[in-house]
């Protein structure tokens, strides 16, 4: 099979909030057009729009793709929204990528957009239709118990404290002090503060979580011999992969995220990376719990299983380390606009490449990446491998 | 770039614009009504449970014994037509003390939602139930544990049939 490269050449974000003014379309027009003026292109050059946006139930409006069409500039191009949870915001750009990998076209436009803040009052209902209606609803779930329970089988079988997964709400949210979109940056939050937060369910406190957010972000790939005229920096997409588990949540070990380890190695058999710990240089895995961060850079392969805490501990994972994670700040610290979240973590990848991302540069010149996101009911994993 | 650009597009609300009346808004409730037809492999599940039996589903092909019960093998893709009754005891695979509700309303007692992994289905194949009967600072993972039924007549076929699960004495 012969696939031609793809580069990212532009990228574009609104800040994440927790309530926005704008509407959905809105947002995505300014990601949309900070992503084209970034690149010097206009509406006229895009061949083609991906869109990524989360479930219809945020807004209360069917066929959300459909609605945010004109915002993402959309109109009389081929369109497509793809929507895989949680992991929307990594799997629209390999739909971007496989339309100009293919080579079906040669510019494409990935949009990401969430407005969270529609539901009324907390976004939080919106996701209790995942649980099987017959099964689960009867019991009158709500969605932190998935991640408290995947958190407390984790903790315990390998015996991770809780002061360890608290050095990752603490470092993301420390990271995203410097970034200029970040809705819960701070630079001088403490382990101590994390535990002291409030309890919601144990083990999850109230700092272990990322907040609800209205935000957007676009990017612009093009196939290479486009990127070759347009920039001097492309960023290459080098690796994709995506994979799902059982909707049978119970009926599995919640230790291990083996459908991240799938997508991993479908995406590191494609870029030719053989030893990911030393060949990846900036990890950002999906952190919308400090834990989830933790989980996910040990089915990435960057960690041993149950030993991704030492990562955070002996400094591995701060942004001056060797192998920085969430230098962005992820979702802990800049937020969770759901698949806008996951899209954030590929321009991460873009400015972080390039050497632009200012006042969040890591240091040495980094040269791959790697972006991952997961969702549905815990059980899909998309990864992107991104080299210059 | 984000070097170069400081400012991001995006307008940050506070509660504050709303109770000042700044920001106009349209408030709708949207009510949707459903009926769900339960299947073949999860109707044998409820009737089941209606007398006082937690079925799995076993797949002879790959030997293993799943709950709830399912029409296909996901690993095979084979038909699972041989439904077994399991224990109504388990363990504790993973638990968690909830001390909030979906709408984000405070619980001063917590819930207490539980992976139970069925005896006689394969091992780490669990129900999602909650656990009573018990001092939330006690509960653990690889606790023993067993259901509560309602009372035969009180039963409808619903996963509420049985009305949480308790500890039993380990021995």
């Amino acid at each position: 099979m012969t696939m031609r490269k793809v580069a990212v050449i532009g990228a574009g974000m609104t800040k994440f909030v927790r309530r926005a003014q704008e509407t959905p379309k809105e947002l995505s027009w300014l990601a949309t057009r900070m992503a084209l003026e970034s690149c010097e292109l206009t509406l006229d050059d895009i061949e083609a729009v991906c869109m990524g946006t989360a479930p219809d139930s945020f807004d209360g409006i069917h066929m959300k793709g459909e609605y945010l069409s004109d915002g993402a500039g959309a109109w009389r191009k081929p369109y497509m929204r793809s929507y895989v949870g949680g992991g929307t915001g990594v799997f629209v750009p390999i739909q971007g990528w496989y339309h100009v990998a293919s080579g079906m076209f040669d510019v494409v436009l990935v949009v990401a957009e969430e407005k969270m803040s529609n539901f009324y009052p907390h976004a939080q209902a919106a996701f209790l239709t995942i649980f099987d209606h017959t099964t689960e609803r009867p019991l009158g779930p709500n969605l932190l118990w998935i991640f408290a329970l995947e958190m407390n089988r984790y903790m315990t079988t390998y015996g991770i404290s809780k002061e360890d997964i608290a050095r990752v709400s603490v470092q993301h949210k420390r990271n995203a002090a410097n970034h200029p979109c970040a809705l819960l940056g701070d630079p001088d939050i403490t382990v101590e503060d994390v535990l002291n937060s409030e309890v919601l369910a144990y083990p999850v406190q109230r700092y272990d979580v990322s907040p609800v957010s209205d935000g957007a972000v676009a990017i612009v790939l093009a196939a290479e011999h486009v990127a070759k005229r347009l920039t001097d920096k492309p960023v290459w997409v080098e690796g994709v992969g995506w994979n799902l588990d059982t909707a049978h949540w119970t009926n599995r070990d919640l230790v291990y995220p083996r459908y991240v380890e799938y997508a991993a190695r479908m995406a590191y058999d494609m870029a030719g990376i053989k030893e990911p710990k030393k060949e990846i240089h900036i990890a950002e895995p999906y952190d919308p719990f400090d834990y989830k961060a933790l989980h996910h850079l040990e089915g990435l392969q960057l960690a041993e299983r149950g030993q991704a805490p030492q990562l955070y501990i002996d400094g591995t994972a701060a942004r001056d380390g060797n192998m920085p994670v969430c230098p962005s700040g992820g979702l802990l610290g800049v937020g969770n606009p759901i698949a806008a979240a996951g899209l954030m973590k590929i321009a991460e990848l873009f400015w972080q490449l390039r050497g632009e991302a200012g006042d969040r540069q890591v240091p040495g010149q980094p040269r791959r990446g790697i972006a991952q996101a997961w969702g549905d009911l815990m059980q899909v994993g998309t990864v992107v491998i991104m080299g210059r | 770039m984000t070097e170069n650009i400081r400012s991001f597009p995006g307008t940050p609300l506070s509660e504050q614009d709303f109770e000042e009346g700044k920001i106009l808004f349209n408030y709708d409730e949207l009510n949707g009504k459903f009926s769900w037809d339960t299947g073949i492999a999860i109707g044998s599940y409820l009737a089941g449970l209606k007398n006082g039996v937690i079925l799995g589903s076993r797949c002879s092909t790959c030997r293993k014994t799943v709950v709830p019960p399912r029409t296909v093998c996901e690993w095979c893709f084979r038909p699972m037509q041989e439904y077994v009754p399991l224990h109504d005891t388990g363990t504790v695979n993973t638990f968690s003390l909830c001390y909030v509700t979906w709408d984000m309303k405070r619980l001063t007692d917590p819930q207490i939602p539980a992976v139970i992994e069925i005896d006689g289905a394969s091992p780490l194949h669990g129900i999602m139930h909650l656990l009573k009967e018990v001092d939330p600072q006690k509960v653990h993972i690889g606790m023993r544990v067993k259901a509560v039924w309602k009372s035969a007549e009180e039963r409808t076929g619903a996963i509420t049939d049985i009305q949480y699960f308790k500890p039993v004495k380990e021995v």
